[in-house]
């Protein structure tokens, strides 16, 4: 890692950091509203129709009564806690982008351990979705969030196997590496190399972001809500733009391990990998809507059975074909 | 060992549920933008109103109705109440016939009552739109209104006399052909589902009619 801190590298980094606050909130507003309309059209239904052409400015109309609304907190329930767990959501997400190639020129932080970085800040959002349930003074708070921890811990295991075969093919944690090692055509992505794993990673990522069907921790039929139940306001907003963040963190390394980056049959650009991007977002959409809610020991025998042995035996025979 | 190629295969139902929705996502909504659009008489097919009494074929004032009392006991809420039509005074013939039958020693053949309804209401403000007597009803007599603009004020407004209700439906569209005939088609009521699926319950003028 570069060890030279410059006031230049710390401006660009800062500058980066507000860029990406920028990017995550616009994009909240985006993806919500995406989100519901994909709903709806599945559905067969509208979506959001009534605030602004064909509603889109349903989630603008959302976000101000978040922002507006007063911050309760429950009777007996830990101030400290309480009021860290949604900040610590949402502020060590901004961080995960700092990494993140959008395109060569478009890149927060050129850092060579980036993969490691973004697997490393990853985790706070478990601790953050613990001390939302634990300092909430709530069982159904508790019992989310163990669920989340529980769900986590688990699911990052096939997650970081499927990097780590990924990571070995191309014998570096860069992500501008990795995009540099993969082609502009699709067959020389990664996910011809590595579909295994690409599935794998795909299926923990939604397992680790808490998407349907693996959406226990925030269960409304059982848990209320889960570990957000006695958040409102800009509380809730927080966890609810870091699960956006979250997601397309997911999508964005998904992107780059797999998808080639920014790079496309032709032009290559920000714009080709933003669109992949997109693409695995509105999927995960699709999976959210289709699929029911998975049973917890189905979440964790589909965890411990399934994705960890195959996710074993890909990186065993990624090691075994790059040694020969 | 099984067991790991069945699980295998069963990864199919996960993309053919993806194809459901998929193909569903690409379909056009069917919601009705209703203050905006018109409720069409397709969209209002599956409109579950209260419940009305439908007409024989022939005489589509009277109900199919033969009093036997089904629907009063399946309906859980009690919404419905129906008396048997009383039974019709013996003539002075039938009088007769009957005392020369008692004085022959015979059982006299007492006029029987008819299998009609005397009386059907149907309290609107307690029903639950179930369908329970929908369903028991042995004639078919009771179908499903689809009077999407009933409003009412006041609770006596939802309290139904449907024998009445029913005259007054048939009357209403032994008369719209004939208006329709001599007035021009922007003077009929502007929802007028009355034109289009003939013969099914609850194609009256709703609103006005109620």
């Amino acid at each position: 890692m570069n060890a030279t801190i410059s006031f230049d590298s710390v401006l660009h980094v800062v500058l980066a950091l507000v860029g990406v606050a920028v990017f995550v909130g616009l994009n909240g507003l985006l993806l919500v509203y995406a989100e519901r309309k994909v709903a709806g059209f599945i559905q067969r239904r509208p979506g959001p129709y009534e605030v602004g052409p064909q509603g889109i400015l349903q989630a603008v109309a959302d976000a101000l009564k978040l922002i507006g609304k007063q911050l309760v907190r429950p009777d007996r329930a830990d101030p400290l806690l309480f009021w860290m767990a949604p900040v610590l959501a949402f502020f060590p997400v901004l961080l995960l982008f700092l990494p993140i190639p959008f395109s060569p020129l478009l890149t927060g932080w050129d850092v060579n351990l980036g993969l490691l970085l973004i697997l490393a800040f990853a985790g706070f959002n478990v601790l953050a979705l613990l001390l939302a349930g634990w300092g909430s003074n709530n069982k159904y708070g508790l019992l989310g969030a163990a669920r989340a921890v529980a769900q986590s811990v688990a699911y990052e295991i096939p997650l970081l196997l499927a990097v780590l075969a990924i990571a070995f093919q191309e014998g570096t944690l860069s992500l501008t590496a990795i995009v540099g090692g993969q082609g502009g055509m699709p067959w020389q992505w990664n996910i011809v190399v590595q579909p295994l794993a690409f599935l794998i990673f795909f299926v923990s990522a939604l397992g680790e972001t808490n998407r349907a069907p693996f959406d226990l921790p925030e269960a409304e039929s059982e848990l209320t809500a889960g570990f957000h139940t006695e958040y409102s306001g800009m509380g809730f907003g927080m966890f609810f733009l870091a699960e956006y963040a979250n997601m397309i963190v997911a999508c964005s390394v998904c992107t780059v391990l797999f998808l080639g980056g920014w790079k496309g049959p032709f032009l290559d650009g920000a714009w080709w990998f933003l669109a992949k991007v997109y693409g695995l977002l509105l999927s995960m959409m699709w999976f959210r809507w289709t699929y029911p809610r998975v049973r917890f020991d189905q979440l964790l025998n589909l965890n411990w059975r399934w994705l960890l042995p195959l996710g074993v035996l890909n990186l065993l025979a990624t090691a075994f074909v790059m040694k020969l | 060992m099984a067991s790991i190629f069945r699980t295998l295969a069963d990864l199919w139902s996960l993309v053919v549920g993806l194809g459901i929705t998929g193909k569903q996502f690409c379909k056009p909504g069917v919601t009705v933008h209703y203050p905006r659009a018109e409720v069409t008489p397709e969209a209002a097919a599956s409109f579950r109103g209260p419940i009305e009494l439908i007409g024989l074929d022939k005489d589509p004032a009277k109900p199919k109705c033969i009093a036997c009392m089904l629907c009063v006991s399946a309906c859980p809420s009690n919404c419905i109440a129906v008396t048997r039509a009383p039974t019709p005074k013996p003539t002075p013939e039938e009088l007769k016939a009957m005392a020369e039958a008692e004085a022959r020693g015979e059982k006299p053949k007492k006029p029987a009552p008819p299998k009609a309804p005397g009386t059907w209401t149907y309290d609107f403000s307690l029903c639950s739109l179930c369908g329970s007597c929908v369903e028991v009803c042995p004639v078919d007599s009771i179908g499903f209104s689809r009077d999407i603009y009933m409003v009412g004020t006041k609770r006596e407004d939802f309290v139904f006399d449907q024998l009445a209700r029913l005259a007054r439906k048939a009357a209403a569209r032994k008369a719209v052909p004939k208006a329709e005939a001599k007035a021009a088609p922007e003077a009929a009521p502007p929802p007028a589902p009355a034109s289009s699926e003939s013969g099914a319950p609850g194609t009256a003028t709703p609103a006005s009619e109620a």
